[in-house]
Protein backbone atom coordinates (compact mmCIF):
# COMPACT_ATOMS: atom_id res chain seq x y z
CA UNK A 1 0.00 0.00 0.00
CA UNK A 2 2.83 2.41 0.85
CA UNK A 3 4.26 1.54 -2.56
CA UNK A 4 0.95 2.51 -4.19
CA UNK A 5 0.90 5.80 -2.27
CA UNK A 6 4.53 6.58 -3.13
CA UNK A 7 3.92 5.99 -6.84
CA UNK A 8 0.61 7.84 -6.51
CA UNK A 9 2.45 10.92 -5.25
CA UNK A 10 4.80 10.65 -8.26
CA UNK A 11 1.75 10.51 -10.49
CA UNK A 12 0.38 13.70 -8.91
CA UNK A 13 3.43 15.54 -10.26
CA UNK A 14 3.06 14.09 -13.74
CA UNK A 15 -0.69 14.72 -13.77
CA UNK A 16 -0.20 18.36 -12.76
CA UNK A 17 2.43 18.90 -15.45
CA UNK A 18 0.04 17.50 -18.05
CA UNK A 19 -2.92 19.46 -16.67
CA UNK A 20 -1.20 22.83 -16.79
CA UNK A 21 0.72 22.21 -20.03
CA UNK A 22 -2.43 21.27 -21.91
CA UNK A 23 -3.66 24.73 -22.79
CA UNK A 24 -7.27 23.69 -23.37
CA UNK A 25 -7.69 21.90 -20.06
CA UNK A 26 -5.90 24.65 -18.13
CA UNK A 27 -8.19 27.22 -19.76
CA UNK A 28 -11.41 25.26 -19.48
CA UNK A 29 -11.03 23.77 -16.01
CA UNK A 30 -8.69 26.18 -14.30
CA UNK A 31 -9.01 29.71 -15.66
CA UNK A 32 -12.72 29.73 -16.52
CA UNK A 33 -14.02 30.65 -13.03
CA UNK A 34 -11.57 33.56 -12.92
CA UNK A 35 -12.72 34.80 -16.33
CA UNK A 36 -16.35 34.51 -15.24
CA UNK A 37 -15.59 36.34 -12.01
CA UNK A 38 -13.93 39.15 -13.98
CA UNK A 39 -16.85 39.40 -16.43
CA UNK A 40 -19.66 39.19 -13.87
CA UNK A 41 -17.71 41.27 -11.39
CA UNK A 42 -17.16 44.03 -13.93
CA UNK A 43 -20.81 44.09 -15.05
CA UNK A 44 -22.72 43.58 -11.77
CA UNK A 45 -20.01 43.64 -9.14
CA UNK A 46 -20.93 46.95 -7.52
CA UNK A 47 -24.69 46.29 -7.33
CA UNK A 48 -26.17 45.15 -4.05
CA UNK A 49 -28.52 42.24 -3.59
CA UNK A 50 -32.13 43.31 -2.94
CA UNK A 51 -32.63 44.73 0.52
CA UNK A 52 -29.04 44.14 1.69
CA UNK A 53 -25.66 45.77 1.45
CA UNK A 54 -24.10 42.55 0.12
CA UNK A 55 -22.52 43.13 -3.28
CA UNK A 56 -23.31 40.82 -6.16
CA UNK A 57 -19.56 40.14 -6.46
CA UNK A 58 -19.54 38.79 -2.90
CA UNK A 59 -22.49 36.52 -3.69
CA UNK A 60 -20.99 35.46 -6.98
CA UNK A 61 -17.57 34.53 -5.60
CA UNK A 62 -19.22 31.85 -3.43
CA UNK A 63 -20.80 30.33 -6.53
CA UNK A 64 -17.60 30.53 -8.50
CA UNK A 65 -15.60 28.74 -5.81
CA UNK A 66 -18.26 26.03 -5.63
CA UNK A 67 -18.15 25.80 -9.42
CA UNK A 68 -14.36 25.61 -9.20
CA UNK A 69 -14.78 22.37 -7.25
CA UNK A 70 -16.93 21.02 -10.07
CA UNK A 71 -14.57 22.25 -12.79
CA UNK A 72 -11.29 20.96 -11.37
CA UNK A 73 -12.69 17.58 -10.38
CA UNK A 74 -15.83 16.47 -12.23
CA UNK A 75 -15.47 18.35 -15.51
CA UNK A 76 -11.70 17.90 -15.66
CA UNK A 77 -11.77 14.13 -15.12
CA UNK A 78 -14.93 13.36 -17.08
CA UNK A 79 -13.30 14.99 -20.12
CA UNK A 80 -9.67 13.93 -19.66
CA UNK A 81 -10.15 10.26 -18.73
CA UNK A 82 -12.00 9.38 -21.99
CA UNK A 83 -9.12 11.01 -23.85
CA UNK A 84 -6.66 8.92 -21.84
CA UNK A 85 -8.66 5.82 -22.60
CA UNK A 86 -8.53 6.62 -26.30
CA UNK A 87 -4.92 7.77 -26.71
CA UNK A 88 -3.50 4.69 -24.96
CA UNK A 89 -2.52 6.29 -21.62
CA UNK A 90 -4.57 3.79 -19.62
CA UNK A 91 -3.57 0.84 -21.76
CA UNK A 92 0.10 1.65 -21.34
CA UNK A 93 -0.28 2.09 -17.58
CA UNK A 94 -2.08 -1.24 -17.26
CA UNK A 95 0.91 -2.87 -18.93
CA UNK A 96 3.26 -1.62 -16.21
CA UNK A 97 3.58 -2.76 -12.59
CA UNK A 98 1.99 0.51 -11.41
CA UNK A 99 -0.78 -0.32 -8.89
CA UNK A 100 -4.18 0.86 -10.12
CA UNK A 101 -4.65 2.76 -6.86
CA UNK A 102 -1.68 4.97 -7.76
CA UNK A 103 -3.52 6.18 -10.84
CA UNK A 104 -6.49 7.31 -8.75
CA UNK A 105 -4.26 8.82 -6.06
CA UNK A 106 -2.57 10.78 -8.86
CA UNK A 107 -5.94 12.08 -10.11
CA UNK A 108 -7.18 13.03 -6.64
CA UNK A 109 -3.90 14.77 -5.79
CA UNK A 110 -3.94 16.66 -9.06
CA UNK A 111 -7.52 17.77 -8.46
CA UNK A 112 -6.71 19.02 -4.94
CA UNK A 113 -3.61 20.97 -5.96
CA UNK A 114 -5.36 22.50 -8.98
CA UNK A 115 -8.34 23.50 -6.79
CA UNK A 116 -6.19 25.11 -4.08
CA UNK A 117 -4.30 27.10 -6.71
CA UNK A 118 -7.54 28.11 -8.41
CA UNK A 119 -9.29 29.19 -5.21
CA UNK A 120 -6.26 31.18 -4.09
CA UNK A 121 -6.17 33.12 -7.35
CA UNK A 122 -9.98 33.54 -7.38
CA UNK A 123 -10.00 35.02 -3.89
CA UNK A 124 -6.96 37.20 -4.61
CA UNK A 125 -8.61 38.61 -7.74
CA UNK A 126 -11.88 39.11 -5.86
CA UNK A 127 -10.21 40.93 -2.98
CA UNK A 128 -7.96 43.03 -5.19
CA UNK A 129 -10.50 44.16 -7.80
CA UNK A 130 -14.04 43.62 -6.52
CA UNK A 131 -13.79 44.37 -2.81
CA UNK A 132 -14.59 40.80 -1.69
CA UNK A 133 -14.50 40.32 2.10
CA UNK A 134 -12.64 37.24 3.34
CA UNK A 135 -14.48 34.75 5.59
CA UNK A 136 -15.02 36.55 8.89
CA UNK A 137 -14.81 33.80 11.54
CA UNK A 138 -12.64 30.71 12.21
CA UNK A 139 -15.80 28.60 11.86
CA UNK A 140 -16.30 29.95 8.36
CA UNK A 141 -12.72 29.06 7.40
CA UNK A 142 -13.16 25.60 8.89
CA UNK A 143 -16.38 25.10 6.92
CA UNK A 144 -14.57 26.35 3.81
CA UNK A 145 -12.04 23.53 4.27
CA UNK A 146 -14.40 20.63 5.00
CA UNK A 147 -16.90 21.59 2.33
CA UNK A 148 -14.07 21.85 -0.21
CA UNK A 149 -12.62 18.49 0.78
CA UNK A 150 -15.95 16.63 0.78
CA UNK A 151 -17.01 18.34 -2.45
CA UNK A 152 -13.73 17.52 -4.19
CA UNK A 153 -13.86 13.87 -3.16
CA UNK A 154 -17.50 13.46 -4.22
CA UNK A 155 -17.04 15.25 -7.55
CA UNK A 156 -13.73 13.46 -8.30
CA UNK A 157 -15.40 10.08 -7.84
CA UNK A 158 -18.38 11.22 -9.91
CA UNK A 159 -16.02 12.48 -12.62
CA UNK A 160 -14.27 9.10 -12.71
CA UNK A 161 -17.64 7.34 -12.94
CA UNK A 162 -19.04 9.76 -15.54
CA UNK A 163 -15.94 9.27 -17.70
CA UNK A 164 -17.59 6.13 -19.10
CA UNK A 165 -20.47 8.18 -20.58
CA UNK A 166 -18.64 9.92 -23.46
CA UNK A 167 -18.33 7.53 -26.42
CA UNK A 168 -15.10 9.13 -27.58
CA UNK A 169 -12.46 11.44 -26.21
CA UNK A 170 -13.21 14.10 -28.79
CA UNK A 171 -16.91 14.19 -27.95
CA UNK A 172 -16.41 14.20 -24.20
CA UNK A 173 -16.84 17.91 -23.54
CA UNK A 174 -20.15 17.83 -25.46
CA UNK A 175 -21.70 15.47 -22.90
CA UNK A 176 -19.94 16.87 -19.83
CA UNK A 177 -20.23 20.65 -20.21
CA UNK A 178 -24.06 20.71 -20.46
CA UNK A 179 -24.30 18.82 -17.15
CA UNK A 180 -22.05 21.38 -15.47
CA UNK A 181 -23.90 24.34 -17.03
CA UNK A 182 -27.36 23.04 -16.09
CA UNK A 183 -26.23 22.46 -12.51
CA UNK A 184 -24.71 25.93 -12.38
CA UNK A 185 -27.88 27.63 -13.66
CA UNK A 186 -30.16 25.69 -11.32
CA UNK A 187 -27.94 25.74 -8.22
CA UNK A 188 -27.71 29.47 -7.60
CA UNK A 189 -24.32 30.11 -9.17
CA UNK A 190 -25.36 32.56 -11.87
CA UNK A 191 -28.77 33.53 -10.42
CA UNK A 192 -29.80 34.19 -6.85
CA UNK A 193 -31.10 30.80 -5.69
CA UNK A 194 -34.25 31.91 -3.87
CA UNK A 195 -35.49 33.66 -7.02
CA UNK A 196 -35.49 30.44 -9.04
CA UNK A 197 -38.75 28.52 -9.67
CA UNK A 198 -39.62 25.94 -7.03
CA UNK A 199 -39.16 22.92 -9.34
CA UNK A 200 -35.71 24.12 -10.30
CA UNK A 201 -34.74 24.45 -6.64
CA UNK A 202 -36.01 20.95 -5.94
CA UNK A 203 -34.12 19.54 -8.92
CA UNK A 204 -30.87 21.23 -7.87
CA UNK A 205 -31.23 19.97 -4.29
CA UNK A 206 -30.62 16.44 -5.52
CA UNK A 207 -27.07 17.29 -6.66
CA UNK A 208 -23.93 18.41 -4.85
CA UNK A 209 -23.45 21.82 -6.49
CA UNK A 210 -26.49 23.44 -4.84
CA UNK A 211 -25.18 22.42 -1.42
CA UNK A 212 -21.62 23.42 -2.20
CA UNK A 213 -22.80 26.85 -3.33
CA UNK A 214 -25.02 27.27 -0.27
CA UNK A 215 -22.20 26.31 2.11
CA UNK A 216 -19.85 28.70 0.31
CA UNK A 217 -22.44 31.45 0.81
CA UNK A 218 -22.24 30.74 4.55
CA UNK A 219 -18.46 31.05 4.25
CA UNK A 220 -18.43 34.33 2.32
CA UNK A 221 -21.65 36.13 3.28
CA UNK A 222 -22.51 37.82 6.60
CA UNK A 223 -25.08 36.29 9.01
CA UNK A 224 -27.83 38.65 7.88
CA UNK A 225 -27.87 36.88 4.49
CA UNK A 226 -29.13 33.73 6.20
CA UNK A 227 -32.69 35.04 6.10
CA UNK A 228 -32.55 35.09 2.28
CA UNK A 229 -31.92 31.33 2.11
CA UNK A 230 -34.88 29.22 1.05
CA UNK A 231 -34.86 27.36 4.35
CA UNK A 232 -34.17 30.55 6.29
CA UNK A 233 -30.87 29.06 7.51
CA UNK A 234 -27.56 27.74 6.10
CA UNK A 235 -28.41 24.02 6.62
CA UNK A 236 -24.74 23.03 7.04
CA UNK A 237 -25.72 19.66 8.56
CA UNK A 238 -27.88 18.87 5.55
CA UNK A 239 -25.06 19.99 3.27
CA UNK A 240 -22.62 17.60 4.98
CA UNK A 241 -25.15 14.77 4.76
CA UNK A 242 -25.83 15.28 1.04
CA UNK A 243 -22.11 15.48 0.27
CA UNK A 244 -21.36 12.31 2.25
CA UNK A 245 -24.16 10.48 0.41
CA UNK A 246 -22.66 11.62 -2.91
CA UNK A 247 -19.20 10.49 -1.78
CA UNK A 248 -20.57 7.00 -1.09
CA UNK A 249 -22.65 6.97 -4.27
CA UNK A 250 -19.68 8.29 -6.27
CA UNK A 251 -17.41 5.61 -4.88
CA UNK A 252 -19.89 2.87 -5.79
CA UNK A 253 -20.51 4.27 -9.28
CA UNK A 254 -16.78 4.70 -9.92
CA UNK A 255 -15.99 1.17 -8.77
CA UNK A 256 -18.83 -0.39 -10.77
CA UNK A 257 -18.60 1.59 -13.99
CA UNK A 258 -14.97 2.66 -14.40
CA UNK A 259 -13.23 0.97 -17.29
CA UNK A 260 -9.68 0.99 -18.56
CA UNK A 261 -10.56 0.33 -22.17
CA UNK A 262 -12.85 2.18 -24.60
CA UNK A 263 -16.36 0.82 -24.99
CA UNK A 264 -16.63 -1.71 -27.80
CA UNK A 265 -12.87 -2.21 -27.89
CA UNK A 266 -11.52 -5.69 -28.34
CA UNK A 267 -9.88 -5.96 -24.97
CA UNK B 1 -2.76 -46.52 4.82
CA UNK B 2 -3.22 -42.89 5.70
CA UNK B 3 0.51 -42.44 5.95
CA UNK B 4 1.00 -44.06 2.59
CA UNK B 5 -1.49 -41.73 1.03
CA UNK B 6 0.30 -38.72 2.46
CA UNK B 7 3.62 -39.94 1.14
CA UNK B 8 2.07 -40.51 -2.23
CA UNK B 9 0.53 -37.07 -2.19
CA UNK B 10 3.78 -35.50 -1.12
CA UNK B 11 5.57 -37.40 -3.81
CA UNK B 12 3.06 -36.36 -6.46
CA UNK B 13 3.28 -32.80 -5.18
CA UNK B 14 7.02 -32.82 -5.64
CA UNK B 15 6.71 -34.30 -9.10
CA UNK B 16 4.27 -31.60 -10.15
CA UNK B 17 6.49 -28.87 -8.78
CA UNK B 18 9.55 -30.20 -10.54
CA UNK B 19 7.85 -30.52 -13.93
CA UNK B 20 6.51 -26.98 -13.59
CA UNK B 21 9.98 -25.66 -12.79
CA UNK B 22 11.39 -27.54 -15.76
CA UNK B 23 8.81 -26.08 -18.05
CA UNK B 24 9.40 -22.56 -16.78
CA UNK B 25 13.11 -23.00 -17.32
CA UNK B 26 12.45 -24.06 -20.90
CA UNK B 27 9.73 -21.75 -22.14
CA UNK B 28 9.11 -18.09 -21.44
CA UNK B 29 5.82 -18.37 -23.31
CA UNK B 30 3.73 -21.51 -23.71
CA UNK B 31 0.43 -21.35 -25.60
CA UNK B 32 -1.78 -24.29 -26.42
CA UNK B 33 -5.07 -24.42 -28.38
CA UNK B 34 -5.75 -20.75 -27.86
CA UNK B 35 -9.04 -19.37 -29.17
CA UNK B 36 -10.69 -15.97 -29.06
CA UNK B 37 -13.72 -14.76 -30.97
CA UNK B 38 -15.19 -11.29 -31.26
CA UNK B 39 -18.82 -11.91 -32.17
CA UNK B 40 -18.77 -13.97 -35.37
CA UNK B 41 -15.08 -13.40 -36.04
CA UNK B 42 -12.69 -16.13 -34.93
CA UNK B 43 -9.70 -13.87 -34.37
CA UNK B 44 -7.59 -16.63 -32.83
CA UNK B 45 -8.60 -20.14 -33.82
CA UNK B 46 -6.47 -22.75 -32.07
CA UNK B 47 -3.00 -21.26 -31.80
CA UNK B 48 -0.21 -23.24 -30.11
CA UNK B 49 3.45 -22.31 -29.79
CA UNK B 50 6.27 -21.90 -27.32
CA UNK B 51 8.99 -19.33 -26.99
CA UNK B 52 12.13 -20.46 -25.18
CA UNK B 53 13.88 -18.18 -22.75
CA UNK B 54 16.24 -15.87 -24.58
CA UNK B 55 14.62 -16.63 -27.90
CA UNK B 56 13.17 -14.11 -30.34
CA UNK B 57 10.01 -15.33 -32.05
CA UNK B 58 8.49 -13.20 -34.77
CA UNK B 59 4.79 -13.34 -35.56
CA UNK B 60 4.15 -12.65 -39.23
CA UNK B 61 0.82 -12.45 -40.93
CA UNK B 62 -1.55 -10.23 -42.87
CA UNK B 63 -3.61 -7.56 -41.10
CA UNK B 64 -6.45 -9.13 -39.15
CA UNK B 65 -4.74 -12.53 -38.99
CA UNK B 66 -4.84 -12.57 -35.18
CA UNK B 67 -1.33 -11.37 -34.35
CA UNK B 68 -2.30 -8.49 -32.10
CA UNK B 69 -5.10 -10.44 -30.42
CA UNK B 70 -2.67 -13.27 -29.62
CA UNK B 71 -0.11 -10.79 -28.31
CA UNK B 72 -2.68 -8.98 -26.18
CA UNK B 73 -3.82 -12.26 -24.64
CA UNK B 74 -0.21 -12.96 -23.67
CA UNK B 75 0.12 -9.44 -22.25
CA UNK B 76 -2.98 -9.97 -20.11
CA UNK B 77 -5.09 -7.34 -21.87
CA UNK B 78 -7.50 -9.79 -23.46
CA UNK B 79 -9.17 -12.81 -21.92
CA UNK B 80 -9.03 -15.86 -24.20
CA UNK B 81 -12.16 -17.95 -24.80
CA UNK B 82 -10.29 -21.21 -24.32
CA UNK B 83 -6.84 -22.72 -24.34
CA UNK B 84 -3.82 -22.73 -22.11
CA UNK B 85 -1.57 -19.69 -21.70
CA UNK B 86 1.55 -19.45 -19.59
CA UNK B 87 3.81 -16.40 -19.67
CA UNK B 88 6.88 -16.45 -17.43
CA UNK B 89 5.19 -19.26 -15.52
CA UNK B 90 1.90 -17.42 -14.88
CA UNK B 91 -1.54 -17.20 -16.41
CA UNK B 92 -1.68 -13.56 -17.60
CA UNK B 93 -5.32 -13.29 -16.49
CA UNK B 94 -4.36 -14.03 -12.87
CA UNK B 95 -0.90 -12.52 -12.68
CA UNK B 96 0.20 -9.90 -10.18
CA UNK B 97 2.24 -6.71 -10.46
CA UNK B 98 5.52 -8.54 -9.72
CA UNK B 99 4.86 -10.49 -12.93
CA UNK B 100 4.12 -7.25 -14.79
CA UNK B 101 7.45 -5.86 -13.64
CA UNK B 102 9.21 -8.60 -15.64
CA UNK B 103 7.49 -7.63 -18.90
CA UNK B 104 8.13 -4.84 -21.34
CA UNK B 105 5.35 -3.92 -23.73
CA UNK B 106 5.54 -1.80 -26.86
CA UNK B 107 1.95 -1.39 -27.99
CA UNK B 108 0.62 -0.50 -31.38
CA UNK B 109 -0.71 3.02 -31.96
CA UNK B 110 -0.57 4.84 -28.65
CA UNK B 111 -0.41 8.63 -28.68
CA UNK B 112 -0.25 9.42 -24.97
CA UNK B 113 2.16 11.48 -22.85
CA UNK B 114 2.12 14.34 -25.38
CA UNK B 115 2.48 17.05 -22.74
CA UNK B 116 5.59 15.55 -21.12
CA UNK B 117 9.14 15.68 -22.44
CA UNK B 118 11.01 12.54 -23.47
CA UNK B 119 13.20 12.54 -20.37
CA UNK B 120 10.27 13.26 -18.03
CA UNK B 121 8.27 10.35 -19.42
CA UNK B 122 11.15 7.86 -19.33
CA UNK B 123 12.21 8.90 -15.80
CA UNK B 124 8.62 8.66 -14.58
CA UNK B 125 8.08 5.17 -15.98
CA UNK B 126 11.43 4.02 -14.58
CA UNK B 127 9.95 4.60 -11.10
CA UNK B 128 7.34 1.90 -11.65
CA UNK B 129 9.94 -0.87 -11.87
CA UNK B 130 12.01 -2.49 -9.12
CA UNK B 131 15.15 -2.75 -11.24
CA UNK B 132 15.01 -0.16 -14.03
CA UNK B 133 17.66 0.74 -16.57
CA UNK B 134 19.23 4.17 -16.47
CA UNK B 135 16.81 6.60 -18.23
CA UNK B 136 19.57 8.62 -19.93
CA UNK B 137 21.23 5.43 -21.19
CA UNK B 138 17.93 4.12 -22.58
CA UNK B 139 17.21 7.42 -24.31
CA UNK B 140 20.68 7.29 -25.83
CA UNK B 141 20.15 3.68 -26.92
CA UNK B 142 16.99 4.58 -28.85
CA UNK B 143 18.76 7.60 -30.35
CA UNK B 144 16.67 10.32 -28.74
CA UNK B 145 19.37 12.10 -26.70
CA UNK B 146 19.11 15.24 -28.85
CA UNK B 147 15.33 15.22 -28.29
CA UNK B 148 15.38 14.42 -24.57
CA UNK B 149 14.05 17.86 -23.63
CA UNK B 150 11.38 18.02 -26.36
CA UNK B 151 7.69 17.60 -25.76
CA UNK B 152 6.55 14.22 -26.94
CA UNK B 153 3.79 15.72 -29.10
CA UNK B 154 6.50 17.46 -31.13
CA UNK B 155 8.31 14.25 -32.04
CA UNK B 156 8.10 12.79 -35.55
CA UNK B 157 6.37 9.45 -36.05
CA UNK B 158 9.61 7.51 -35.92
CA UNK B 159 10.89 9.41 -32.88
CA UNK B 160 7.58 8.78 -31.13
CA UNK B 161 7.96 5.06 -31.80
CA UNK B 162 11.48 5.13 -30.34
CA UNK B 163 10.03 6.68 -27.20
CA UNK B 164 7.56 3.77 -27.03
CA UNK B 165 10.48 1.37 -27.30
CA UNK B 166 12.36 3.28 -24.58
CA UNK B 167 9.33 2.97 -22.28
CA UNK B 168 9.04 -0.72 -23.16
CA UNK B 169 12.61 -1.53 -22.17
CA UNK B 170 13.09 0.90 -19.25
CA UNK B 171 12.04 -1.75 -16.70
CA UNK B 172 14.81 -4.11 -17.79
CA UNK B 173 12.30 -6.74 -18.97
CA UNK B 174 12.90 -10.47 -19.11
CA UNK B 175 10.27 -10.68 -21.80
CA UNK B 176 9.68 -7.94 -24.34
CA UNK B 177 6.60 -7.65 -26.55
CA UNK B 178 7.14 -5.55 -29.66
CA UNK B 179 4.02 -4.91 -31.74
CA UNK B 180 5.09 -3.45 -35.09
CA UNK B 181 7.84 -1.46 -33.43
CA UNK B 182 9.48 0.10 -36.49
CA UNK B 183 6.42 1.38 -38.36
CA UNK B 184 7.33 4.86 -39.59
CA UNK B 185 11.09 4.42 -39.16
CA UNK B 186 13.47 5.49 -41.91
CA UNK B 187 15.93 2.75 -43.01
CA UNK B 188 18.74 4.10 -40.87
CA UNK B 189 16.56 4.31 -37.75
CA UNK B 190 15.37 0.76 -38.41
CA UNK B 191 18.96 -0.49 -38.48
CA UNK B 192 19.74 1.34 -35.21
CA UNK B 193 16.64 -0.19 -33.69
CA UNK B 194 17.75 -3.66 -34.75
CA UNK B 195 21.09 -3.08 -33.02
CA UNK B 196 19.22 -2.09 -29.86
CA UNK B 197 17.06 -5.21 -29.94
CA UNK B 198 20.09 -7.40 -30.57
CA UNK B 199 21.83 -5.92 -27.54
CA UNK B 200 18.74 -6.74 -25.45
CA UNK B 201 18.81 -10.27 -26.82
CA UNK B 202 22.48 -10.52 -25.95
CA UNK B 203 21.51 -9.63 -22.38
CA UNK B 204 19.19 -12.65 -22.36
CA UNK B 205 15.78 -11.04 -22.95
CA UNK B 206 13.05 -13.10 -24.60
CA UNK B 207 11.32 -11.22 -27.40
CA UNK B 208 7.99 -11.65 -29.16
CA UNK B 209 8.14 -9.47 -32.25
CA UNK B 210 5.12 -8.72 -34.41
CA UNK B 211 6.07 -7.12 -37.68
CA UNK B 212 5.16 -6.59 -41.33
CA UNK B 213 8.80 -6.26 -42.34
CA UNK B 214 10.24 -9.59 -43.43
CA UNK B 215 13.81 -8.28 -43.44
CA UNK B 216 13.27 -7.31 -39.81
CA UNK B 217 12.03 -10.79 -38.91
CA UNK B 218 14.89 -12.39 -40.83
CA UNK B 219 17.46 -10.26 -39.04
CA UNK B 220 16.10 -10.46 -35.47
CA UNK B 221 14.07 -13.64 -35.12
CA UNK B 222 15.38 -17.06 -34.19
CA UNK B 223 12.08 -18.45 -35.43
CA UNK B 224 9.14 -17.00 -37.29
CA UNK B 225 5.54 -18.09 -36.93
CA UNK B 226 3.22 -17.26 -39.82
CA UNK B 227 -0.36 -16.61 -38.70
CA UNK B 228 -3.27 -16.54 -41.11
CA UNK B 229 -6.97 -16.51 -40.29
CA UNK B 230 -6.32 -17.14 -36.61
CA UNK B 231 -4.05 -20.17 -37.02
CA UNK B 232 -0.33 -20.74 -37.27
CA UNK B 233 0.34 -22.16 -40.74
CA UNK B 234 4.12 -22.41 -40.48
CA UNK B 235 6.70 -21.98 -37.75
CA UNK B 236 10.43 -22.39 -38.25
CA UNK B 237 13.79 -20.63 -38.35
CA UNK B 238 13.73 -17.90 -41.02
CA UNK B 239 16.10 -19.76 -43.36
CA UNK B 240 14.15 -23.02 -43.00
CA UNK B 241 10.60 -21.64 -43.26
CA UNK B 242 8.43 -23.45 -45.79
CA UNK B 243 11.44 -25.63 -46.78
CA UNK B 244 13.04 -22.64 -48.46
CA UNK B 245 16.50 -24.15 -47.95
CA UNK B 246 15.65 -27.30 -49.89
CA UNK B 247 12.97 -25.88 -52.19
CA UNK B 248 13.41 -25.30 -55.89
CA UNK B 249 16.02 -22.73 -56.84
CA UNK B 250 15.77 -20.58 -59.93
CA UNK B 251 18.87 -20.54 -62.16
CA UNK B 252 18.89 -17.84 -64.83
CA UNK B 253 21.38 -16.94 -67.54
CA UNK B 254 21.52 -15.43 -71.03
CA UNK B 255 22.07 -17.57 -74.09
CA UNK B 256 22.10 -16.28 -77.65
CA UNK B 257 20.80 -12.90 -76.47
CA UNK B 258 17.75 -14.51 -74.84
CA UNK B 259 17.17 -14.68 -71.06
CA UNK B 260 16.70 -18.24 -69.82
CA UNK B 261 15.31 -19.45 -66.51
CA UNK B 262 15.05 -22.90 -65.02
CA UNK B 263 13.62 -24.17 -61.76
CA UNK B 264 15.61 -26.98 -60.28
CA UNK B 265 16.17 -28.93 -57.11
CA UNK B 266 19.83 -29.34 -58.10
CA UNK B 267 21.14 -25.88 -59.01
CA UNK B 268 24.77 -26.87 -58.59
CA UNK B 269 24.44 -29.62 -61.15
CA UNK B 270 22.70 -27.36 -63.64
CA UNK B 271 25.34 -24.68 -63.20
CA UNK B 272 28.03 -27.25 -63.84
CA UNK B 273 26.34 -28.32 -67.06
CA UNK B 274 26.01 -24.70 -68.11
CA UNK B 275 29.67 -24.03 -67.35
CA UNK B 276 30.51 -27.01 -69.51
CA UNK B 277 28.30 -25.83 -72.33
CA UNK B 278 29.71 -22.30 -72.31
CA UNK B 279 33.18 -23.64 -71.69
CA UNK B 280 33.78 -21.13 -68.86
CA UNK B 281 31.75 -18.13 -67.68
CA UNK B 282 27.98 -18.34 -68.05
CA UNK B 283 26.61 -14.92 -69.13
CA UNK B 284 24.38 -13.23 -66.48
CA UNK B 285 24.35 -16.30 -64.28
CA UNK B 286 22.33 -16.11 -61.09
CA UNK B 287 20.96 -18.69 -58.68
CA UNK B 288 18.06 -17.61 -56.52
CA UNK B 289 16.58 -19.41 -53.56
CA UNK B 290 13.11 -18.23 -52.58
CA UNK B 291 13.45 -15.19 -50.27
CA UNK B 292 11.64 -15.12 -46.95
CA UNK B 293 9.16 -12.81 -48.62
CA UNK B 294 8.54 -15.29 -51.50
CA UNK B 295 8.08 -18.09 -49.00
CA UNK B 296 5.80 -16.02 -46.80
CA UNK B 297 3.62 -14.90 -49.71
CA UNK B 298 3.40 -18.47 -51.02
CA UNK B 299 2.31 -19.68 -47.57
CA UNK B 300 -0.35 -16.98 -47.28
CA UNK B 301 -1.62 -17.56 -50.85
CA UNK B 302 -1.75 -21.31 -50.29
CA UNK B 303 -3.72 -20.81 -47.09
CA UNK B 304 -6.20 -18.51 -48.81
CA UNK B 305 -6.74 -21.06 -51.58
CA UNK B 306 -7.41 -23.77 -49.02
CA UNK B 307 -9.74 -21.41 -47.17
CA UNK B 308 -11.69 -20.61 -50.35
CA UNK B 309 -11.92 -24.29 -51.31
CA UNK B 310 -13.58 -25.11 -48.00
Amino acid sequence: MSHAIRLGSKRVGVELKQFFRDRESAMFNFALPMLLLVIFGSVFGGQSLEGTDITFAQYFVAGMIASGILYTSFQNLAISIPLEREDGTLKRLRGTPMPKASYFIGKIGMVFVAYVAQVTILIAVGVAFYGIDLPSTPNRWLTFVWVSVLGLIACTLLGIAYSVVPKSGRGASAVVTPVVLILQFTSGVFFVFNQLPQWMQTFASLFPLKWLTQAMRYVFLPDQAQAAEVAGEWELGMCALVLVIWVILGAILALVFFRWTPRGSKS
Amino acid sequence: MHEQFCVLQRRTGITIVSTTVERIAMAAIAVASLTKSFGEVHAVNGVSFEVAQGECLSLLGPNGAGKTTTTEILEGYTKPDSGHVEVLGHDPQHADLAWRARLGIVLQSVRDLGDLTVIEAVRHFAQYYPNPKDPEAVIAAVGLTHKAGSRNDQLSGGQRRRLDVALGVIGNPELLFLDEPTTGFDPEARREFWDLIESLKADGATILLTTHYLDEAERLADRVAVIARGRIIACDAPHLLGNRNTGLAVVSWTEGGIAHQEQTAQPTLLTQELAHRFNGEVPDLSIKRPSLEDTYLALIDGDELRGDAR
